[in-house]
């Protein structure tokens, strides 16, 4: 048994050395107190809403959020808007619904059930209206990058000059977290750009953490879920483990033989 | 295989039994004389069926939401992520328990390195074993496709890239595998079936490895021949299946744990971007537990020579039992086997190492020194071992060395008077 867990434990260290290897990146990103991080990690509801507000307000003119709807908007575990203001925020948007009877295409306000809306057409319209590159759908966005939250985080506050020596092409940006530090997205934050509804001073760190933990959100909208099942699972598991445990004891020592 | 014909006490029981003897095999289960000293190294066989069991029932709710279509995969493994209902969970469990399969059958194949379990009589058991591990490999290499993502597209283009490696039919093989002329739809739509099919054979497999394990019994740490039933061995039920579930409880708070806490961790970033045909990732890396192989196909300059290397490293397992040549079976009592065994478990995890690194400089000096370590271990270490090697004595009996302490040496055979029956 001894050996057993000694062994196990090089296995874990092991894996605890694979993962470091693999998440070793040259630059150190901007950390920040994440309310969502560790087994009992939550959602700051009012981060979300704020969130949200800079998606809308800043982002959402070039990156689309595809596999989300308005309805989840109201659900448990997220920004929790209530209906009536879920309802307001799909109505201000047109979708493009049909065909009608007459075959045609019409457009009509949003409902809870559409998905948002997106900035473009297509990929290519994307991109045409980008320099050519493409601005990255957003729904998944923190799970699609290595350094997860913090690398978005990071990214948002990182533009600077760039260094003597580095030239850089029109419409391409210099940013120290971004791989090979080249951005075609310009520095979007400012300090005031939004204005927020409870009050909250909207500096760019402020605006930066509130959109990733957003974004974090529209990644797994069911981490909070996950969390507490998660604990409940483990407790569980733990308790039948120490049962089974002794259990297992009483049996043996029929033959005493030591297990 | 028990000694005594069972009988069952209903009338309808033996007439039922006589005419498919269940209530006999059920009986068999449950008496199954067992080595009454396995250690927990011999749980994993249970805890594998557990995994198994678990992938194939997560998968078919996966399978019921999911869609097999280019254009649909990515978007549909969203809508299990979010729409359906505990799709995050079945899903997460799905991924992770991929992981924790290979974690556990990685332990169950160095368990029967470590005591000889390959040795006679359990050759059988052994193959089947190997064949098993590489269905699973299959399996988990066509799985990883499915989501769509960056590096299921790309992985995919590089593995069925290898068979291009074969001489004159080499490419046509490839454009057969792809049902055209690069990995698209018509490739996910046939992994998807081959990812489906695939586990139903591993678990015809199974029973055969359980078959095949009942015949001699199980080995056990000390590694010799028991009587069965006597007093070294203890019925299956209660005392083993206890223990099994003891074990399999610890292996699942584990499971719990990634499921939980660190869904992600296992996985790719990259995979959560969707398959872009025009566009490559910086370093294309497979699952973890691929990656010993991947190094050592890299490790080789030439394409062909590297595939066949990458794959001799399965197969030369296969010969195993014929490959090593020593008549006793556990490492406990083999001195010197024992540190080549502690190095082989090292070699494979640095090539474990430098296949998650790119293959230059440094790590692919590491990578071929590895790799020709490896092969030397199987075709020239375990060959010369068994008969350079002194042994040590090995008891009569389990019960011997366990109420005495160290072996009798008055009731131990010598090593040149062991012979396996």
């Amino acid at each position: 048994m001894k050996n057993f867990f000694r062994i196990s434990f090089l296995i874990a260290l092991f894996f605890g050395f694979q993962f470091n290897s693999n998440a070793a990146e040259k630059v150190e990103y901007l950390k920040t107190d994440w309310s969502f991080k560790g087994p009992f990690g939550k959602f700051d509801r009012a981060a979300l809403q704020r969130g949200y507000q800079v998606y809308q307000e800043v982002c959402s003119s070039c990156h689309s959020m595809k596999y989300l709807s308005y309805r989840n908007l109201v659900e448990k575990g997220g920004p929790e808007f209530s209906v009536e203001q879920a309802k307001a925020i799909a109505a201000s948007f047109e979708v493009k619904d049909g065909p009608n009877a007459d075959g045609e295409m019409f457009m009509r306000p949003g409902r809870l059930s559409d998905k948002f809306v997106m900035p473009y057409e297509n990929e290519k319209a994307a991109q045409a209206a980008n320099g050519g590159a493409y601005p990255p759908d957003m729904t998944v966005l923190v799970k699609a990058r290595g350094g997860g939250v913090d690398y978005i985080y990071s990214l948002l506050q990182g533009y600077e000059d760039p260094p003597a020596g580095v030239t850089l092409d029109d419409g391409v940006y210099y940013n120290k977290y971004m791989y090979g530090n080249k951005i075609k997205m310009s520095n979007q934050l400012s300090d005031g750009l939004v204005e927020y509804s409870d009050g909250t001073n909207a500096s760019v760190e402020q605006m930066a953490k509130d959109v990733t933990t957003f974004l974090m959100w529209t990644a797994e909208p069911h981490l909070e879920t996950r969390h507490k099942m998660g604990f409940k699972a483990i407790v569980y598991l733990i308790i039948l483990t120490v049962l089974v445990y002794f259990s297992m004891k009483r049996i043996w020592s029929r033959i005493e033989t030591k297990v | 295989m028990s000694e005594h014909e069972y009988t069952p006490k209903s009338k309808v029981g033996k007439w039922f039994n006589d005419r498919l003897p269940l209530l006999t095999l059920a009986n068999h289960l449950t008496d199954y004389p067992t080595p009454k000293n396995l250690n927990y190294w011999w749980t994993f066989g249970g805890i594998l069926t557990f995994c198994l069991i678990t992938q194939i029932v997560t998968g078919l709710v996966l399978a019921m939401h999911y869609i097999a279509h280019a254009d649909m995969a990515f978007s549909s493994v969203e809508h299990i992520m979010r729409d359906v209902n505990y799709g995050w969970l079945i899903r997460y469990i799905h991924a992770n328990g991929a992981s924790m399969f290979f974690l556990a059958v990685y332990i169950h194949i160095f368990r029967s390195l470590f005591y000889g379990s390959y040795k006679s009589p359990r050759e059988i058991i052994w193959i089947i074993g190997i064949i098993i591990y590489l269905l699973m490999m299959a399996a988990a290499f066509l799985g990883y496709v499915l989501p769509w993502g960056q590096m299921s597209f790309w992985g995919a283009t590089v593995i069925t890239n290898l068979f291009s490696a074969i001489p004159l039919v080499g490419e046509g093989i490839v454009t057969w595998l792809w049902g055209g002329y690069s990995v698209d739809n018509p490739t996910l739509t046939r992994f998807f079936t081959l990812h489906y099919l695939i586990p139903f054979l591993i678990l015809g497999l199974v029973v055969l490895h359980i078959w095949a394990l009942h015949v001699p019994g199980n080995n056990n740490p000390i590694g010799i021949d028991i009587k069965k039933p006597s007093k070294d061995t203890v019925p299956f039920h209660p005392y083993i299946v206890i223990k099994d579930g003891f074990a399999l409880l610890m292996f699942m708070i584990v499971f719990a744990f990634f499921v939980f806490y660190t869904p992600n961790i296992l996985g790719h970033a990259d995979n959560y971007i969707e398959a872009n045909p025009l566009v490559t990732p910086a370093h294309i890396v497979p699952e973890w537990y691929l990656l010993p192989f991947y190094a050592i196909l890299r490790s080789v300059p030439d394409k062909l020579l590297g595939v066949i290397a990458m794959l001799s490293a399965i197969l030369i397992l296969a010969a195993l039992p014929w490959l090593d040549t020593s008549k006793i079976r556990s490492a406990v009592f083999r001195p010197l086997y024992k540190q080549f065994y502690w190095i082989l478990v090292a070699d494979v995890l640095i090539l474990g190492y430098v296949g998650a690194m790119p293959a230059e400089g440094l790590y692919l000096l590491i990578a071929r020194i590895a790799t020709a370590y490896y092969f030397l271990h199987f075709l020239v270490v375990l060959p010369v071992l068994g008969f350079k090697e002194r042994t040590t004595p090995v008891p009569l009996s389990i019960t011997e060395p366990i109420l005495g302490g160290s072996p009798n040496l008055a009731t131990v055979k010598k090593k040149d008077s062991f012979k396996d029956q």
